[in-house]
């Protein structure tokens, strides 16, 4: 059972960037936490993650609500990941996300899931559960986290916290 | 020319690079390939509830009808 949560790296944006990496990520903890508030700066509103750069391997199931009805489907994280506030949704809002990835140092495929929502002062709105999975031809510990844009930029004062978590 | 922003989780370096062009095509190739699998997963939804509406006219009941005899 985790109990102590160390903040590895924070950011908040000072420029639009498409893309962010936590890289060098110590394996000294047994889980991951990684929370995001994130806007994107065109209609974009997908941000998508995947492991040690490389966007293969990787599979989800998602269910999602959005204001008017409720869905489920496969997605590919490294597309689809996190829900971003896109630049039509109600000024200086932001999606949020909590992704965790539980014994990211195994050798073993990693699983990880994602509590993610958007903002916005209208009728259509997101909320979505995802399951992940990396499960790489040749295992290995987790060492960089990437999140990218579907397209555009993630907006300025967008803001990323990883935390590792440890049992003891 | 989009950006990545790199974070040294053990240096605590914060280093601001151009995407390569490799990381450019990829993302578009991503991009259109989330695009595609909407409108296939769109058009799927449509034609679903499109034939849901056919059956339930045939049936002449309405959808809460529908409902009650699969209660």
């Amino acid at each position: 059972m985790a109990n102590t949560y160390t903040l590895i790296e924070a950011k908040t944006l000072g420029s639009a960037v498409s893309s962010v990496t936590f890289s060098s990520i110590p394996s000294t903890y047994t889980d991951l936490l990684l929370k995001v508030s994130v806007r994107s700066s065109t209609t974009n509103d997908w941000i998508g993650l995947y492991f040690n750069g490389s966007t293969a391997n990787v599979s989800g199931r998602i269910i999602q609500g959005t204001g008017s009805g409720v869905s489920s489907s496969t997605s590919n994280p490294a597309i689809q990941a996190i829900l971003s506030d896109s630049s039509s949704f109600t000024a200086s809002t932001f999606g949020n996300a909590e992704v965790y990835i539980p014994n990211y140092t195994s050798n073993n495929a990693k699983s990880f899931s994602i509590d993610t929502v958007t903002e916005n002062n209208a009728a259509t709105a997101y909320m979505q559960l995802l399951a992940g999975l990396w499960n790489p031809a040749t295992q290995a510990a987790i060492t960089s986290i990437t999140l990218v844009a579907s397209s555009g930029d993630m907006a300025i004062n967008s803001t990323f916290y990883l935390y590792g978590i440890s049992n003891s | 020319m989009p950006t990545k922003l790199i974070i040294n989780c053990e240096t605590g370096e914060q280093t601001e690079v151009e995407l390569t062009a490799e990381e450019i095509a990829q993302r578009e190739a991503d991009a259109k390939a989330y695009e595609a699998d909407k409108k296939a997963k769109e058009a799927e939804a449509a034609a679903k509830a499109e034939a849901k509406a056919e059956l339930l006219d045939k049936l002449g009941i309405t959808t809460e009808e529908a409902a009650l005899l699969l209660s």
